[in-house]
């Protein structure tokens, strides 16, 4: 059985070291937002959580892609992944999303584009899971896999733009936000250097947990290589 | 007639064969279907009691129906269509008809047009009927508009097109009946979205210009997901 590599052992420690220093960072250095006050700072872990998420999801479809062109089993494995992975990441941004929304829009959820268009994404890579719970031949698995996570990319953006042509309120901080948004803030320097170190760490953090999930993966196929083998 | 009949045939044969298979498809499913009405009497009854459940449970008087009757109707061809669509691969599944479709030599796409075709016919059908039941029922105003009538058209091809590659997906699962509107509700939410807000548009009689994004947003995804599934069956079907 092989252990974990070095550089892998390495990126374990760098994780948490990274996590702890956006904790710090977050909640002790970033300067206070004057309006929205202490609440303000849970927007540096939901902006870095969504970014994984979304890398997450696009690194899945693009490997679903690969997949079905090399028909490599091992792309399969970079997908489910990659989803399990971003769901958590994802629905972490959601409920941090919520504590935010909760004291500046006045309520935990509303159907703004973004909120629902990210609900829509959860449920479809849920499916996707689903989808290969039902699946024995791991050949048809990937296949299927692959196919749902490329419709699923396609119409993710359909759905957002469906959503959009209703009216949004969420705050766009980067870039020009829409003149309906509630509780946008200019950033002062601090909060950019915050606000992108967080994403570094999660990035970092992402990468970790890719990296055991691929192992954890392979070590899967080998399980069940090894079960075949014993069965005949 | 001047050039050799037996050059002219084989020339002609593939685009022939193409077409002549998807009719051949959708035919043999609709022919079945006129005999054994099972799919469209279950389609067609399901429907009649979503709308019967919806009356009691949104209490459906005056004032609410103005504002819910496009809602209620895409729900219900939603539902009933998810039944329509797992029974009509079911079939295939069950009596080992799809390998038999599968190994006829013609392009497989013709399979999943004419299954497409097939399914599409259903859910009009039902549609068909239903649509004067409500209006009998209901007395809404509006309701038998051209605009109306082609939005549910362009709606019902968004929706047939990705179900019909869902549902083939889906047969082939452990858990079949049960995923087939997992997998398929989130992915045509932008149909449901834009065919609901676009009939209500429609049935109120607001202006064109207002309705024209939702029915551009239909159009767009019909195209998207018809080449899609179109691009994606091959490697469904494949053993």
């Amino acid at each position: 059985m092989s252990t974990q590599p070095r550089a892998l052992i390495v990126l374990n420690v760098a994780s948490v070291a990274l996590l702890a220093a956006a904790y710090y960072a977050s909640l002790v250095y970033a300067p206070l937002e004057a309006v929205m006050g202490q609440v303000q700072r849970v927007f540096y872990f939901h902006v870095a959580t969504a970014w994984v998420g979304m890398i997450g999801f696009v690194i899945a479809a693009v490997a679903g892609i690969v997949y079905l062109w090399k028909k490599d089993l091992k792309w399969d494995s970079v997908s489910l992944a990659a989803v399990e992975i971003s769901l958590v990441f994802f629905f972490i941004a959601i409920v941090l999303g919520s504590i935010w929304a909760r004291p500046i829009w006045g309520t935990w959820w509303t159907w703004e584009p973004r909120l629902t268009t990210a609900a829509i994404l959860q449920m479809i890579y849920m499916a996707y899971l689903l989808l290969r719970q039902g699946i024995e031949d791991p050949e048809k698995r990937a296949r299927f896999g692959a196919i749902y996570t490329l419709l699923g990319g396609i119409s993710v953006p359909v759905t957002f733009i469906s959503i959009r042509i209703f009216r949004s309120i969420h705050p766009v901080v980067i870039g020009a936000g829409g003149a309906e948004a509630q509780g946008s803030f200019s950033m002062a320097p601090t909060m950019v250097q915050v606000m992108l170190f967080s994403i570094f760490a999660f990035s970092v953090i992402f990468v970790t947990l890719f990296w055991h999930r691929l192992r954890l993966g392979s070590l899967e196929s080998r399980v069940e290589q090894l079960k075949l083998k014993v069965m005949q | 007639m001047s050039e050799n009949p037996i050059q002219n045939t084989s020339a002609q044969r593939p685009g022939e064969n193409y077409f002549g298979a998807v009719l051949a498809v959708a035919w043999k499913d609709l022919a079945a279907e006129l005999r054994s009405r099972e799919l469209l009497s279950a389609m067609l009854i399901f429907a009649l009691l979503v709308i019967l459940i919806f009356n009691f449970s949104l209490q459906l008087d005056r004032t609410t129906r103005e504002s819910v009757t496009a809602g209620v109707l895409w729900v219900t061809f939603a539902f009933a269509g998810t039944l329509g669509l797992n029974r009509s691969m079911a079939i295939e599944k069950d009596r080992g008809c799809l390998d038999g479709l599968l190994l006829a030599p013609v392009d497989r796409s013709a399979i999943y047009f004419g299954k497409a075709i097939s399914n599409l016919a259903f859910m009009l059908i039902v549609e068909v009927i239903v649509l004067p039941v409500y209006f009998i029922l209901y007395n809404p105003r509006n309701f038998f508009n051209p605009g109306f009538l082609g939005i549910i058209l362009l709606g019902s091809i968004g929706y047939v097109a990705v179900g019909t590659l869902l549902s083939t997906m889906a047969v082939q699962t452990r858990t079949r009946d049960v995923l087939l509107p997992i997998l398929l509700f989130p992915l045509v939410i932008p149909v449901l979205v834009s065919a609901v807000q676009a009939s209500m548009g429609f049935l109120s009689g607001q202006p064109f210009e207002e309705i024209l994004p939702w029915l551009n947003l239909l159009l767009v995804y019909d195209v998207i997901f018809v080449a899609a599934a179109f691009m994606a069956f091959d490697y469904v079907v494949e053993e």
